[in-house]
């Protein structure tokens, strides 16, 4: 009786907690990593005064973001001011549930599989579910009643419209090979196959990580937050904790686009050539930890990106993906079809 | 879907204006309509403030209008107060003048192309340039001990020599910066992003530039060849070979590389100072007590963002009666609507950041 309790009840119930706040260590984790590589990447020294070599800068800014006071101004949609930064961080973070952070754990009789739910239609779910931030996107720009949001968020919603069809289509390349759209099963698939995916569909791995960079909205995409034009974009109006939530929803959805790259192309939580005989012994290491450093390199890519590229404009990011991306990933789809049932 | 046009305040607080201007935009959709720049905002009234300085007590004050470019400024004034009284210059200060405005223009291009990146969104750049500017303002501070602020010449001449220890870090600098610029051009100049954003955007006709009053790297990139330094020598820039380089579209890219070359023409300019420098005096006898003669007189030089001109009317005491300053930001940004008209908003900041504004100089 007990033994199912703790199985049934406290142990999903802790793996719920850790990975809802998986997210949000990274987070912090990746605001201190981007303010510090992209000063390197500009020859300043970045901070690096709280903490060892500034590791505590985040915690600091958060505190900073707590107290500050918190203005709403004359003329916005309360309610949907109010519940847009909510929307976008939540969003992001309920994601989280269906991605696997590493592979079943034999601990006593007990199986410990880290990820906290398990669909037959999890890619789905994960793909629909952060969606969902568009919509904070759009009333937080919408109800804040002031003009730099309001362009900011029709920006936004173009680009993420435009974007989730490549970033589908090259998905689909993926369902295409593992048949089926379970997280985990896709993971399993890649150890099956011996090769991860993103060696096995480049193509579609580019379009995907290009159409996630647009969707997470950074640079050279960051057009809805364009500082040089839109001041902030849609969250030009918000202070105090309410812009803490978009700041932190940017990086969540960062580690989200890192982590689908990962489980999707990388091979998850698998070591690199998992069914190399010499190369058996990396199985030593856990599945987390190697998660967790294929995220990192995504992460760092995302950063060192920033710290290269100019920005497109408005138009250009439009024509990229119509133009390119979206006739692209449907010609990959057609060949990668073609080859799979007739190869 | 049909949008009203929407009027959007741009400034006086934000982040790309280069300061306090604002911009009145009418937005349909995202095609810009109209733009009108509201000026005023750093006004310190200089001009009146110099008829209750002495001549000698103006060239420090000269330093605070384009304070990307101090020293231009300094010699745009100083020449037009030495044409006034009719006095010669020495060769050798004429030369080290030379050497420092060039220094300044390159100064002032590097930050430009920095502040013209990051507007665009390449914001590592912004950096590399300024590292190397910090260069030029070290080699500034060992010669008159300031930075930004510089007032480096007096009137009738450069008031200190330069040493060997000044001549051997411009070397070493003129030495470096290539290479420096050569990885500005790797990050910007073929990168496919950077010339969507800037080939074809801001196009300006010669005849609408002319029209406007457009000088400097913004009027040569519509491919008209006026540079005062070549057309109407002054303070001996007859005796230096270089190019006044020259493109043919007028859109931000050719002002970008036009500014580049412009960079390599000005350290030509300065090797060739420094190789032929010559011997002798620094400074001609002026009184202390500087009292200039009733007249008028305009003179103008090229300064890194175009025609700077001085108009000066004395009337016989040691005060001017009257100062008035052409300043190029001011004068340039007269075409900023022609430029945007039609184009995207994004392209406003680009197209403000390539013309090279300081606010110091457009409010006085």
């Amino acid at each position: 009786m007990s033994n199912s309790l703790a199985a049934d009840l406290i142990i999903p119930i802790i793996k719920i907690i850790i990975v809802g706040l998986f997210p949000l260590i990274m987070v912090m984790v990746m605001v201190w990593l981007e303010r510090r590589v992209v000063a390197f990447i500009q020859l300043r020294l970045g901070p690096n005064r709280v903490g060892f070599q500034g590791i505590l800068q985040p915690i600091v800014d958060a505190i900073k973001l707590f107290f500050k006071e918190d203005i709403t101004h004359t003329g916005v949609d309360k309610v949907l001011f109010n519940i847009s930064p909510v929307l976008v961080l939540f969003s992001s973070i309920l994601a989280f549930c269906f991605i696997p952070l590493g592979g079943t754990m034999q601990i006593g009789t007990y199986n410990l599989n880290f990820w906290v739910a398990e669909s037959p239609v999890g890619l789905l779910l994960i793909i629909g579910i952060s969606s969902i931030s568009v919509f904070g996107v759009i009333f937080g720009g919408w109800s804040s009643n002031s003009k730099y949001p309001l362009l900011g968020a029709l920006r936004s919603v173009v680009q993420i419209l435009s974007y989730e069809i490549p970033v589908a289509f090259s998905v689909l390349s993926i369902i295409f090979f593992s048949q089926s759209m379970n997280m985990i099963d896709i993971v399993n698939r890649q150890k099956d196959a011996g090769i991860w995916y993103g060696f096995m569909l480049p193509v579609s791995f580019v379009i995907f990580w290009i159409s996630v960079v647009a969707e997470t909205n950074r640079a050279p995409f960051d057009l809805p937050e364009a500082e040089s034009e839109l001041v902030a974009g849609f969250h030009t109006e918000y202070s105090g904790i309410k812009f803490a939530y978009f700041y932190m929803a940017e990086y969540a959805h960062m580690v989200l686009a890192s982590s689908l790259a990962v489980v999707l192309f990388f091979g998850g939580w698998l070591p690199p050539f998992p069914n190399v005989a010499a190369l058996s012994f990396l199985h030593v290491i856990p599945g987390f930890v190697w998660y967790l450093l294929k995220i990192m390199f995504f992460l760092y890519l995302f950063i060192w990106i920033r710290g290269t590229f100019p920005r497109y404009r408005f138009d250009e990011l439009v024509r990229l993906a119509w133009k390119w991306l979206i006739p692209l990933s449907l010609l990959n789809i057609l060949v990668i079809a073609f080859v799979r049932s007739f190869a | 879907m049909a949008f009203k046009e929407i009027l959007l305040n741009m400034g006086p607080q934000h982040p790309s204006t280069h300061g306090v201007l604002r911009l009145k935009v009418a937005l349909d959709n995202e095609v810009v309509m109209k733009v009108t720049p509201v000026l005023g905002y750093l006004h310190r009234g200089m001009e009146k403030l110099f008829e209750n300085r002495t001549y000698q007590q103006i060239t420090p004050l000269t330093d605070r209008f384009d304070y990307l470019a101090a020293i231009s400024n300094n010699l745009g004034y100083l020449l037009a107060v030495e044409k006034l009284m009719g006095i010669e210059v020495p060769k050798r200060a004429q030369y080290i003048r030379v050497i420092f405005t060039e220094l300044q223009r390159l100064a002032s291009h590097l930050a430009w192309v920095g502040f013209f990146a990051n507007d665009i969104g390449a914001m590592s750049v912004l950096l590399y340039g300024f590292i190397e500017r910090e260069d030029i303002l070290e080699i500034f501070e060992e010669y008159s001990g300031a930075r930004l602020t510089v007032h480096a010449f007096r009137v009738g001449g450069v008031p200190t020599d330069i040493n060997d220890k000044i001549i051997d870090m411009i070397n070493t600098f003129i030495l470096k910066l290539p290479k420096r610029i050569a990885d500005i051009e790797t990050l910007l100049t073929g990168n496919r992003i950077w010339k969507h954003r800037t080939i074809g955007v801001g196009v300006i006709s010669p005849e609408d530039a002319i029209s406007l009053g457009l000088t400097g790297p913004s009027l040569r990139s519509t491919g008209i060849k006026w540079d005062i330094r070549k057309d109407i020598p002054y303070s001996s820039y007859q005796d230096f070979q270089f190019e006044v380089p020259t493109s043919a579209n007028g859109d931000l890219y050719d002002r970008y590389v036009l500014r580049l070359e412009e960079i390599k023409q000005s350290m030509r300019i300065i090797r060739q100072a420094l190789d032929t420098l010559p011997q002798g005096e620094t400074l001609t006898k002026v009184p202390r007590v500087l009292k200039i003669a009733p007249g008028e007189v305009f003179h103008s030089i090229e300064a890194p963002k175009g025609e700077l001109g001085f108009y000066i009317k004395s009337n016989g005491t040691d005060k001017p009666e009257r100062v008035k300053m052409k300043s190029p930001s001011f004068i340039n940004m007269q075409s900023l609507e022609t430029m945007c008209l039609g184009n995207l908003f994004a392209d406003i900041v680009a197209v403000l950041g390539s013309l090279d504004i300081v606010l110091g100089e457009i409010d006085k």
